[in-house]
C-alpha cells in the first residue's frame, strides 16, 4: 500500500488548521444572511435536480449504470492513462504529469514563460484552485483571470469558490454590483443581473481577444479518442480553449474513461444532477491542437495530469469509490451542514460531503481529521450521489482513520491524527461496560444511586442544553415494578 | 523515475487483479428507445431547444436562403460571416441575403480576429445533425466551418436538417461510429450562452452568442 503519497506541502489558502474548522462554523452558523441565501439556493438546486428525474426507474438505471462506467475505469485506470496520453499524443497534444500542486504550476509556468504570456485567461477548473494557480501564476508576473461569472465575481472579491459548481452563491447581487464598480472603471452600480451580466461579458471579452494562453478544466478525458470534453452554459470555456494560441487543460487522474459512449450516461446524469438542467448549453469536446485545414483554434494544446493524493485514495479499495466522483455537487447541495455553514467554512477547496471525503487524501488527516465528523450522517449525500459514492461509509471509515492510535502501514498520510489516548480508553471502557449484562447492570445501579453526583459542567453538551443526570430509576426496575 | 512512471507505478501496484466487466449501455438505452418518427422526433427537439430560448424557423428546402435573409433584417443584421464552400455556403453566395451583407470567412482566424469581435453581427453554419431528448445542435468543426464562427458573433445562425435528429446523444455517437474519427472539435449546442451564476438568476448572452436561431429544412414527410 503506498503511504508516499506527496500531497503535503505547498498548500498556502487551502491549509487550514484543523482547529479553526470549529470557529468558522461557529462563525458561519451565526451568520443570519449566509445562512439565508445557501438555504435558499440549496432548496432551489434540490426542486430543479428532483424535477429532472420524473421516472425513478430511469434514475436508478442511470445511477447504476454511471456507477458501474466510473468504477470500470477506475479498475483500469493505469491502462487507461497510458491509452490516454498516446491518443493525445497522436492527436498533437502535449501531455504532462504532476504529483504535487508545486510540480503542475512548475509545468504550467514553464509553458506560459516559454510564449512569454502576459495574461492567461481560465475557464472554470476546481483542479487549478486546488493547486492555487492563480498564484502561482501572479507570484511569478503572470496574469490569471477567471473568466467564468461566479468565478470572476469570486476573483474580484478576493475570495475562494464557495460551491464547486455555482461559486459565487454566497454573494448577493447587491454585494456583487457594489463590487463591480468599486473594481471596473467606468462601471456605475446596477443590481440589475442581465446589466451585470453584460458588464462581465464586455470586461472578458476584451481579454479573450488578447490573452496568450487559455485554461481549462476537464470533465470527462477520453482514452480511445484522446478527447477532453468540457461542460458549461456560459461559452467562456469555449472562448479559452478556442481563441487564445495555447490551450492548457488540467485535470485529476480520475476523470479519465474508456470509451467514448461512456459519456453519453454520464454527461446527462451530470447536469441533471448538477443544476437540474436536461443539458448544459455547451458540451465541448476538444481532440487536438488546430491542424489540417483548420482556421481557428490553439496552435498548442497540452494536458496536465495531477495526482495529488489520488492515487493514495486508489490503494484501498473501499477508499477508491472517492475517485469515482464526477463533481456535480449534488451532495452539498443536499447536505444540511452544507446548507448551514456555506462553502468557506469548510476552508478547502471542496467543500461539502465531497470535500470531506477528498481533501484528507489531498492534504493529509493532520489537517483534515475534523472534517469527517462535520456531519450527521443522515445519508442524504449518498442517495443522490449520481454514481453511488457511499459517502457516509466513507465519511465512517475516516473518523477511524484519524482517530485509531497511530499503526505501521497505515492507509493514508496522518492515520492517527485525531487519536486522543484519553478518549480512546475512555471508550474502551465504555465498550466494556456496555458489552456484558452483569457489568452494565452494576454500572447503571449504581449510576441511579449516584446521581447527584454528575457534574453540572459536561463540555460541550451543556453549552447550549441543560445537563445529562441518570433517571432515579433503572427501566429494569419499572418493568419489574409493573409485573 | 519521472512524475509519470512513479504515479503509475503506484496505481500498477494497487490495481485490481481483475478489471471489472464492461458496462452494458444498450441495457439501459434499448429499452427506452421510443421509436419515433422524423417528426416526433424534430417536434420534441423543438420543444427542448426553445425551452433554452433558441429561436426555431421551419423551411421548406428552397426557400431558407430567403428566410435567413428575413431573419436577418428582422435583427438588423448587418454583416454575417460563413463558410462559402459548403453545399449550404453556395446556396447563400447565389441567393445573397438581402440588404445584409455576406462575408465569408477568409484565411486563418487572426487575418480576422478584430472583425469577428467587434464587425461581424452573426455566424452562419451548418449543423451535423440534432438530439431530440435534450433539445441540441451536433456541431462538427472544419476548415469550412471554424470553431468561432459559432461562438463569436452575438447570433448565431445554424441550418438543421429534420432528418439528422438522433434521439438521444448515446443513439448519434453511437450510430455515426464518433469513436472512429473526431474533428477537432465537436460540439453540442443548446440554446444560446447563459449564466445562473448571480443569485441564481438565468441571463442569456453570458461568453458567446446572445441568439440562436435554428432553420430546419426538410421536414415533410415521414421518411428518415
Amino acid at each position: 500500500m503506498s503511504t508516499q503519497a506527496p500531497n503535503t506541502t505547498g498548500q498556502p489558502i487551502a491549509f487550514v488548521s484543523a482547529q479553526a474548522l470549529r470557529a468558522r462554523m461557529h462563525d458561519a452558523v451565526n451568520d443570519p444572511h449566509l445562512r439565508q441565501s445557501f438555504r435558499g439556493a440549496m432548496d432551489f438546486l434540490m426542486a430543479k435536480r428532483a424535477a429532472q428525474f420524473p421516472d425513478e426507474g430511469e434514475l436508478d438505471s442511470l445511477r447504476s449504470l454511471s456507477e458501474s462506467i466510473r468504477q470500470y475505469s477506475l479498475s483500469k485506470l493505469p491502462d487507461l492513462l497510458e491509452q490516454l496520453e498516446a491518443n493525445l499524443i497522436r492527436n498533437g497534444v502535449h501531455v504532462h504529469w504532476a504529483e504535487t500542486p508545486d510540480e503542475a504550476n512548475a509545468i504550467m509556468l514553464g509553458i506560459a514563460r516559454r510564449h512569454q504570456a502576459k495574461l492567461v485567461v481560465k475557464g472554470k477548473s476546481m483542479v487549478s484552485e486546488e493547486i492555487e494557480f492563480n498564484h502561482a501564476m501572479e507570484a511569478a508576473g503572470v496574469g490569471a483571470l477567471e473568466s467564468d461569472m461566479g468565478e470572476y465575481i469570486v476573483q474580484l472579491a478576493g475570495e475562494k469558490p464557495s460551491h464547486i459548481i455555482m461559486p459565487a452563491i454566497h454573494q448577493t447581487k447587491q454585494q456583487i454590483a457594489k463590487l463591480f464598480a468599486e473594481h471596473i472603471p467606468g462601471v456605475d452600480y446596477t443590481d440589475n443581473v442581465d446589466a451585470l451580466i453584460q458588464i462581465g461579458r464586455r470586461v472578458l471579452r476584451e481579454k479573450f481577444e488578447i490573452a496568450d494562453i487559455g485554461l481549462s478544466g476537464v470533465n470527462f478525458a477520453v482514452a480511445e479518442t484522446g478527447t477532453l470534453c468540457l461542460v458549461e452554459n456560459e461559452g467562456n470555456g469555449r472562448m479559452c480553449t478556442t481563441v487564445p494560441k495555447v490551450h492548457i487543460a488540467i485535470t485529476g487522474i480520475e476523470k479519465v474513461v474508456e470509451k467514448l459512449e461512456h459519456v453519453a450516461p454520464l454527461f446527462s446524469i451530470l447536469t441533471r444532477s448538477a443544476t437540474g438542467q436536461a443539458v448544459s448549453t455547451y458540451f465541448n469536446m476538444i481532440s487536438g491542437p488546430r491542424r489540417g485545414g483548420d482556421r481557428d483554434g490553439p496552435e498548442e494544446v497540452h494536458l496536465v495530469l495531477l495526482d495529488n493524493g489520488r492515487s493514495q485514495a486508489y490503494a484501498d479499495e473501499q477508499l477508491r469509490k472517492t475517485l469515482q466522483c464526477i463533481r456535480c455537487g449534488a451532495c452539498m447541495n443536499h447536505c444540511p451542514v452544507y446548507t448551514r455553514i456555506g462553502g468557506h467554512a469548510y476552508g478547502t477547496t471542496y467543500p461539502g460531503p465531497i470535500g470531506k471525503i477528498v481533501s484528507p487524501h489531498m492534504m493529509g488527516l493532520e489537517q483534515t481529521h475534523l472534517l469527517p465528523t462535520a456531519s450527521s450522517l443522515c445519508g442524504a449525500c449518498g442517495e443522490v450521489c449520481p454514481v453511488k459514492i457511499p459517502i457516509p461509509e466513507l465519511l465512517i471509515r475516516l473518523r477511524g482513520e484519524a482517530q485509531s492510535a497511530p499503526h505501521a502501514n497505515p492507509a493514508m498520510v496522518g492515520q492517527g491524527a485525531g487519536y486522543d489516548a484519553k478518549v480512546s480508553l475512555l471508550w474502551k471502557l465504555w465498550a466494556r461496560l456496555y458489552a456484558r449484562p452483569a457489568t452494565y447492570r452494576a454500572f447503571t445501579w449504581l449510576a441511579t444511586r449516584f446521581r447527584f453526583l454528575t457534574p453540572k459542567q459536561q463540555s460541550g453538551w451543556t453549552a447550549a442544553r441543560t445537563p445529562l443526570k441518570p433517571a432515579p430509576r433503572r427501566l429494569r426496575d419499572m418493568v419489574k415494578d409493573r409485573r | 523515475m519521472s512524475a509519470r512512471d512513479r504515479i503509475l507505478a503506484r496505481l500498477r501496484g494497487n490495481q485490481p487483479a481483475q478489471a471489472d466487466a464492461l458496462p452494458d449501455l444498450a441495457a439501459h438505452y434499448t429499452p427506452r428507445a421510443r421509436g419515433e418518427a422524423k417528426a416526433a422526433r424534430l417536434a420534441r427537439f423543438r420543444t427542448g431547444i426553445e425551452g433554452f430560448h433558441a429561436e426555431v424557423h421551419v423551411s421548406r428546402e428552397a426557400d431558407w436562403p430567403a428566410l435567413l435573409a428575413r431573419l436577418c433584417a428582422d435583427k438588423q443584421v448587418g454583416t454575417l460571416m460563413y463558410g462559402a464552400n459548403t453545399p449550404a455556403g453556395q446556396r447563400l453566395t447565389g441567393a445573397g441575403c438581402g440588404a445584409t451583407t455576406l462575408r465569408p470567412w477568409a484565411g486563418q482566424v487572426e487575418d480576422i480576429k478584430a472583425d469577428l469581435f467587434h464587425r461581424v453581427d452573426a455566424g452562419f453554419t451548418q449543423a451535423r445533425g440534432a438530439i431530440a431528448e435534450t433539445g441540441s445542435l451536433i456541431l462538427w468543426s472544419s476548415a469550412e466551418e471554424p470553431r468561432t464562427l459559432s461562438l463569436v458573433p452575438p447570433i448565431h445562425f445554424a441550418l438543421l436538417d429534420a432528418a439528422t435528429i438522433h434521439p438521444t446523444f448515446y443513439d448519434a455517437l453511437v450510430s455515426e461510429n464518433w469513436a472512429a474519427g473526431l474533428p477537432t472539435n465537436a460540439l453540442l449546442i443548446s440554446g444560446p450562452s447563459k449564466t445562473a451564476d448571480i443569485q441564481q438568476t438565468l441571463a442569456y448572452g453570458a461568453h458567446g452568442p446572445k441568439e440562436l436561431v435554428v432553420i430546419v429544412i426538410n421536414a415533410e414527410g415521414d421518411a428518415a
